[in-house]
């Protein structure tokens, strides 16, 4: 497991910046620190620019400004094949000429190691992703996930510093990717090399990463780990990235040490923690996780109130989404589990919705 | 139950049968017209090398009464006789000449003395034909006392003969010996020799000249890649005897790159180029440069450049990763490409006839040649099945050693 409180100059973004036309910033001023045997995953939408800072690192892009340093020792001189980096990619890259076996082989071939000890380490790697009875295949003849673990295998097997996986489980249906999130978390814990892990999917992110690096417009938004990133979202934009959230419009009224409390629209008034918003008359927006938002009668009255209207709900399965709308049209939803407390409501009904103070965070409001 | 009932199988073997009589309606026109154009010309061309009627057609009687004949002597005066009436007839019948033709095609030098001789034979009354005949005819000249001669019709008299293939091999059947090889002229073989030597150099250079283009080429965004492709094409889609004749424009003794080298003093005199194997090659290799490329740019153009990153991040130099990742993985174009050029400069025709000279001929020049000139259909009918089974032989050895399943044409 990585230490989160050790050494965290393993790995150091400084400044990093990135054009492709020389006009606009596809990175802008991309700062990390990652320690030894952690799990960094940068997430973001499409365009963010989180690819090409693995890119930066992997050595297939030029660095435009900045510095990449891996145990403090520049690398953004250093040729791709020689920074003993790992990298998994979303087509899995495997070359489709040479069998497994081989395909584990090239890079402890191009080292030069004694043949006795490449066959040892392929047949290590090979059952280490369970697939030792598949070594003379070809990778045409291997299923998506198969290959996955094959690409994974030779990524590792000539022990890199870090290991790059750029969107690697994308081709894989719902099922085979969960079960591929579990594998790499193993072979992660067995092995303890350093992963950065681009992604789209926040689900992966929250439930494979140690710390997690959100992107939006080539800024990091917010770099922590995934309970931090969920709960205390620094900004708007990473509480609607990672996860769903009820957003309702105020002005700060007041600030506490650290809370903060603020007018609502309609006029109520709640009490919420205090995040990037802290000027008094500030606008704001009040966001609230939908599970932690419940019908009143269950708080017994304690903590912040809002009423809104009955809409519709939707049957998930595991839980129930039931969608409100407050007087002024702020749609917001609940989700409440699957279990005897479900009430049934009726067409526009009129209903009191609550949350506890510490549950809610008072984030920046964009302009209109 | 899962099973069908007998009446259900057989409405689903009837539906099926139904579909295949479509499919195979809207195929016919199609299969007709290969039928007519293509299997057809191949079948009558076999069927042409190893059939010859007309000696037999000719002179039936001779060749029946040659049947006797011991093969070491002059034919006795019967057979001799035989052949004076015959020749006589196909004097009156003006088919002398045809005859003359095809005995000096088995036996050189004949063309003469069979019109002498049937001029001779021809002048004899009915009772004196009957009488002196066979004298006539060996005063006429001494040929007709050689039984190699004799040999040689008998051979051409055969209605079904390998004979042609035989010549197209350089070999001869001698009487006693049996098959040799032809101590006079020996070209065929050399020139099938030839034909695939600068078939291969073609090959050679339009895959080191294609190469790097294609490969620069699939590297480019779409749209620059497209419009030089066009570039690629736009020979492609000018007449072939234009590009030709520009070459020779370029080559010949005062052309353009002679007058060149002339005036910036490199050379001190012209070099004669066209009319060369070396222009044959240079015009054949730019005309065929672009089924080098095409396959080739679509296999390039299909390679995720993630291959070769990831040969990098594996930690190969760009050279080693270069051959040991990205070329394999291009050679069912690059296999594709050569095959294609290959198959197509073997039977080519139109640039050695007008810039090889004597020089660049191929095989299909000398099959023209005997299709054209020298009359010789059977023999240009042996060459050409020749040709086809030695393409069929390279392909075979192709299949086998690389594997005809890897050519990738897109």
């Amino acid at each position: 497991m990585a230490d989160l409180a050790g050494d965290k100059a393993f790995l150091q973004f400084t400044n990093v910046k990135k054009t492709y036309d020389h006009k606009s910033l596809v990175v802008k001023d991309f700062n990390l620190d990652v320690a030894k045997g952690e799990f960094i995953t940068l997430l973001g939408p499409s365009g963010s620019g989180k690819t090409t800072c693995l890119m930066m690192l992997a050595g297939f892009e030029d660095v435009t400004s900045g510095e990449i340093l891996i145990n403090g020792r520049s690398v953004t001189s250093i040729a791709p094949y020689a920074r003993n980096i790992g990298m998994v990619f979303q087509q899995y890259a495997l070359f489709p000429h040479m069998t497994l076996r081989e395909n584990l082989a090239y890079p402890l071939k191009i080292r030069k190691r004694p043949k006795d000890e490449i066959r040892a380490k392929v047949d290590e790697y090979l059952s280490l992703v369970e697939l030792l009875d598949f070594g003379n295949r070809y990778p045409g003849q291997l299923s998506g996930g198969q290959r996955q673990r094959v690409a994974l295998a030779r990524a590792l097997i000539f022990a890199p510093d870090i290991v790059l996986m750029d969107e690697p489980l994308g081709a894989l249906d719902k099922k085979l990717r969960e079960q591929m999130q579990f594998e790499i978390k193993r072979l992660h814990e067995q092995l303890g090399f350093t992963v950065i892990y681009v992604t789209h999917d926040q689900t992966e992110a929250l439930t494979m990463s140690d710390r997690i690096a959100v992107f939006n417009n080539g800024i990091v938004q917010q770099c922590a780990p995934p309970h931090v990133l969920y709960e205390r979202p620094a900004n708007l934009f990473v509480a609607d990235f990672i996860g769903e959230s009820n957003k309702l419009k105020g002005v700060i009224e007041s600030v506490g040490e650290d809370s903060v409390q603020v007018r609502l629209e309609d006029g109520g008034l709640v009490s919420t923690l205090k995040a990037n918003c802290t000027e008094v008359g500030q606008p704001t927006t009040v966001s609230i996780r939908p599970e932690k938002l419940s019908f009143n009668d269950r708080l017994g009255g304690a903590g912040n109130q809002v009423m809104a209207r009955f809409v519709t709900r939707h049957y998930v399965g595991e839980y129930i989404r039931y969608h409100f709308e407050t007087a002024d049209g702020t749609e917001l939803v609940v989700k409440n589990m699957n279990d005897s407390s479900a009430p049934q409501l009726s067409a526009k009904e009129e209903v009191a919705l609550a949350w506890l103070p510490q549950d809610s965070q008072a984030l920046d409001r964009p302009v209109a | 139950m899962s099973s069908l009932t007998t009446l259900e199988a057989g409405q689903a073997a009837n539906a099926r049968n139904k579909k295949r009589l479509t499919a195979f309606l809207f195929v016919v026109p199609l299969l007709v017209f290969i039928l007519i154009t293509f299997v057809a010309p191949i079948a009558s061309m076999l069927w042409r090398s190893v059939h010859h009627p007309i000696v037999a057609e000719l002179i039936p009687q001779t060749l029946s009464e040659l049947q006797r004949w011991d093969g070491k002597s002059t034919p006795d005066r019967q057979t001799l006789q035989t052949f004076a009436v015959e020749l006589h007839k196909l004097n009156a019948e003006r088919l002398s000449g045809k005859l003359a033709e095809e005995f000096n095609r088995a036996y050189t030098g004949m063309s003469s003395v069979v019109k002498a001789s049937a001029r001779r034979v021809g002048r004899l009354s009915e009772s004196q034909l009957q009488a002196e005949g066979a004298e006539t005819l060996l005063k006429a000249h001494k040929n007709w006392e050689k039984p190699q001669l004799w040999f040689a019709i008998q051979r051409a008299g055969q209605v079904y003969t390998y004979d042609y293939y035989l010549t197209a091999l350089d070999l001869e059947i001698h009487p006693e010996q049996g098959i040799q090889v032809r101590e006079d002229t020996q070209i065929y073989v050399q020139l099938y020799t030839k034909t695939l030597n600068m078939a291969l150099v073609i090959t050679l250079l339009c895959a080191l000249l294609g190469y790097p283009l294609a490969y620069y080429l699939s590297g480019l965004p779409e749209n620059r890649a497209n419009l030089l492709m066009v570039l690629v094409l736009l020979p492609f889609w000018t007449s072939l005897l234009v590009r030709t004749t520009a070459w020779i424009a370029l080559l010949q003794t005062n052309g353009v790159i002679n007058s060149f080298l002339l005036g910036i003093g490199v050379i001190g005199q012209p070099y004669e180029m066209l009319y060369t194997s070396f222009a044959t090659v240079v015009a054949m290799t730019h005309i065929l440069l672009p089924f080098m490329i095409l396959p080739l740019y679509s296999v390039m153009r299909g390679i995720d450049p993630s291959y070769l990153r990831a040969a990098m991040s594996l930690g190969a130099k760009p050279l080693p990763a270069f051959a040991r990742i990205y070329f394999p993985m291009t050679l069912p174009g690059l296999s594709a490409g050569a095959l294609l050029v290959f198959i197509i400069s073997v039977g080519y025709y139109i640039t050695p006839a007008l810039v090889g000279g004597t020089d660049g001929q191929m095989i299909s020049n000398i099959i023209a040649f005997h299709m054209q000139r020298s009359n010789n259909w059977e023999l240009a009918a042996a060459l050409g099945s020749l040709l086809l089974g030695l393409i069929l032989l390279l392909y075979w050895v192709y299949d086998r050693f690389v594997g005809a399943s890897n050519i990738k044409l897109g």
